[in-house]
């Protein structure tokens, strides 16, 4: 086995680390303070959150932050939250910047550590929204530093959808004249969605929160999402695929990000987003300190670091999402001459960024603090193999 | 080698090279370690060893809450598999998938096949065996790709061209998935036929047999062995597949799909439905075994 054969390397690693990592923090505690770099760090990340400069020569934020503190980045790519979390369970990663999906599971696996917020100088400007939600905090301790957020939006092609839709009730119409067009997102919390339009269509469930569903709430957001199958051409989690498909119009209904819509309508693509009337879900994303991280410090300054406005300036515009630093504006249209792109994002838009559904993990201790009997998150997962039939 | 290498008055090679292998020489058992040792390690440890840790891994369980994998040994994930009803149906579509890509294959690998061993010969016959292997050096992922643009509708170039399309979906993937395979169908076929004697047709059609006829009973059982051959490479590449699925399939789940979909949530469940294609390839190879068509490769 290929674990048994690693076991004996990885006791003896562990004994090693615990024999000379006296200076470094026990688990379950935030750091008291920053320490010399241990010239290492292992990170696990979205595609485009720690550049190097390989993908495109001029998007390097990574270079510099080892130039100024020492600690050479590894960055392992995710690609979905599944994956990070698995990838954090391992313990060979110093930090990760999850998304609500997988943050909350990270926090209760005691996968990763308390923040000390008081360390991160950047932590004041960020958005006051974005601070101690459910996704990044527990117990009133802090797990994490925002990093950057959107939404999920309605989008449509309006030369075949020309009715302006105002309601999601157009993705879940089993008669919809747009069946085998319409797309949605592939992943388990994409059922969340379902539970927030079933919160205002019917009100007789009681739906309060989409990420908190009791038996009845689940089963009746998982039923809306078979009904919905009938009418999916395709469902998307990797971005240049749905937008591939908006531009050709394949696909001319359904959520999407508002990254997909910008790449889509430079290429000509006839397109329009809303958030309807019921709200939508979105992704905050939370830089968060392995509980087992073997270089805590130089976690301690990336995240000081990806907070400051040069560089979330950088991450924002290359990656097309809202920063959560708001001094990241000016920056953006310093170094890229964009004046718009926080408007776009509604970055500073709190009223807008309250109104959104944050990705959270699901779990069976209710997340809105109502009871214990909400299904969790891995029956979401079986749910979403069933859904897709 | 020259004499002069050779110390004069000994008349025995020497030098470190020539003492080892006088030492092998001596010692077979040695010899054969060193010989089939590399490639025996790599057979059992790498090839049956991971085979033995997915089975092994199907049998664990995930801890409570989902951070790590309990090492219990249980059939739970197997129960799954047989309660829920989505996993037999998804079993049963990509079993049918991969049956129908290989029919297509076969149909038409056939007469390319022919065509290249019997009808062409010389510079014809080189050039039409490239052009059928020299689509293997393209990516597969850059010719995947190129489908979702061909067979996409609206807007794809079939459509475009045409005005009909399958579009994405189980139709546009066995499409797909036909094209990706066809040289592993049409290289063995061909062989095949390479190896068949011009004139055992030439006797069937003196004989007054036409050509359906001769090709019915003197090529096809000939051909059987190739044709079983290249299903092997067809039928298993299709039962494995999960990219093409997610670019031309629209919402087709197949195995390899819900596998990719747990396997980081849930490895251990992941590895039982993984169990499923090994399962159904050995019913296969051993169904073909009782064929006889094996012996006859």
């Amino acid at each position: 086995m290929k674990n048994a054969r690693y076991l004996g390397a990885l006791v003896a690693m562990t004994l090693l680390a615990a024999a000379c990592g006296d200076d470094k923090k026990s688990s379950g505690e935030a750091l008291a303070a920053i320490g010399e770099g241990e010239k290492a760090l292992n990170l696990v990340v979205w595609a485009g959150y720690a550049e190097d400069g390989s993908t495109y020569p001029e998007y390097d934020w990574v270079h510099p932050f080892q130039d100024q503190t020492g600690c050479v980045v590894k960055s392992k790519i995710a690609a979905t939250s599944d994956e990070m979390f698995q990838l954090m369970g391992t313990g060979d990663y110093d930090g990760v910047s999850a998304s609500g999906d997988a943050s909350v599971r990270l926090i209760d696996a005691k996968l990763v550590d308390p923040v000390n917020t008081a360390l991160i100088k950047n932590y004041a400007d960020l958005s006051p929204f974005l601070k101690d939600q459910r996704y990044n905090s527990s117990d009133g301790k802090n797990y994490g530093i925002p990093h950057g957020w959107g939404a999920n939006y309605l989008m449509w092609r309006t030369d075949v959808v020309t009715t302006a839709p105002d309601s999601w009730s157009v993705v879940f119409d089993k008669g919809s004249p747009y069946a085998g067009k319409v797309t949605a997102y592939d992943a388990p919390i994409y059922i969340a969605d379902a539970a927030l339009y079933l919160k205002t269509a019917q009100p007789d469930l009681g739906i309060e929160d989409p990420y908190s569903l009791n038996q009845a709430q689940f089963d009746a957001s998982v039923a809306l999402l078979k009904d919905q199958h009938s009418i999916i051409g395709e469902y998307w989690n990797d971005y240049t695929k749905t937008q591939g498909a908006f531009e050709q119009g394949s696909t001319v209904l359904g959520t999407t990000w508002q990254v997909i819509f910008n790449l889509a309508t430079t290429n000509g693509a006839p397109l329009e987003t809303v958030v309807p009337k019921e709200g939508a879900t979105g992704w905050s994303d939370t830089w968060m300190v392995s509980s087992k991280a073997a270089h805590p410090n130089c976690m301690y300054m990336w995240m000081d670091y990806i907070t400051s406005p040069a560089v979330q300036a950088q991450v924002a515009y290359y990656f097309g999402e809202a920063p959560a630093n708001p001094k990241a504006c000016d920056e953006i249209n310093t170094q890229f001459a964009d004046p718009t792109h926080c408007d776009v994002f509604k970055a500073n838009d709190s009223a807008f960024a309250q109104s959104i559904a944050f990705w959270a993990t699901p779990r069976k201790q209710c997340l809105n603090g109502k009871g214990s009997d909400c299904v969790p998150f891995s029956a979401w997962i079986k749910a979403w193999t069933e859904i897709k039939g | 080698m020259t004499a002069t290498t050779i110390p004069s008055g000994s008349g025995i090679p020497s030098g470190p090279g020539k003492s080892a292998s006088r030492w092998l020489h001596r010692h077979p058992r040695t010899r054969l370690i060193a010989l089939i040792g590399a490639p025996a390690t790599w057979m059992i440890v790498l090839y049956i060893g991971s085979l033995a840790s997915l089975f092994l891994t199907s049998l664990y369980r995930l801890n409570d809450d989902g951070s790590g994998i309990d090492k219990v040994i249980g059939t739970q994930n197997y129960r799954t598999l047989i309660d829920q009803s989505v996993y037999l149906d998804i079993a049963l579509r990509t079993v049918k998938i991969a049956v129908l890509v290989t029919l297509v294959d076969i149909v038409l690998a056939l007469p390319i096949a022919f065509f290249i061993a019997k009808v062409v010969g010389g510079l014809w016959r080189r050039l039409l065996i490239a052009s059928v292997l020299v689509p293997l050096w393209a990516s597969y992922l850059v010719k995947a790709f190129s489908w979702r643009a061909i067979i996409g509708s609206p807007g794809g170039v079939l459509d475009k061209t045409f005005g009909v399309s399958p579009n994405y979906g189980e139709v546009g993937l066995i499409i797909v998935l036909a094209y990706l395979w066809l040289p592993y169908m049409i290289v063995p076929i061909y062989a095949g036929l390479e190896r068949l004697p011009d004139s055992l047709l030439d006797a069937s059609s003196d004989l007054g047999a036409h050509f359906g006829f001769t090709f019915r009973r003197v090529v096809l059982p000939l051909l059987f062995p190739s044709i079983v051959a290249g299903s092997v490479f067809t039928f298993s590449l299709s039962l494995g597949d999960y990219i093409a699925v997610d670019l031309v399939g629209g919402k087709t789940q197949v195995i390899g799909s819900v596998v990719y979909d747990n396997f980081s949530a849930d490895l251990p469940f992941a590895a039982a439905f993984a169990v499923v294609p090994v399962i159904v390839m050995v019913a296969y190879i051993l169904g073909i075994r009782r064929s006889g068509a094996l012996e006859n490769l």
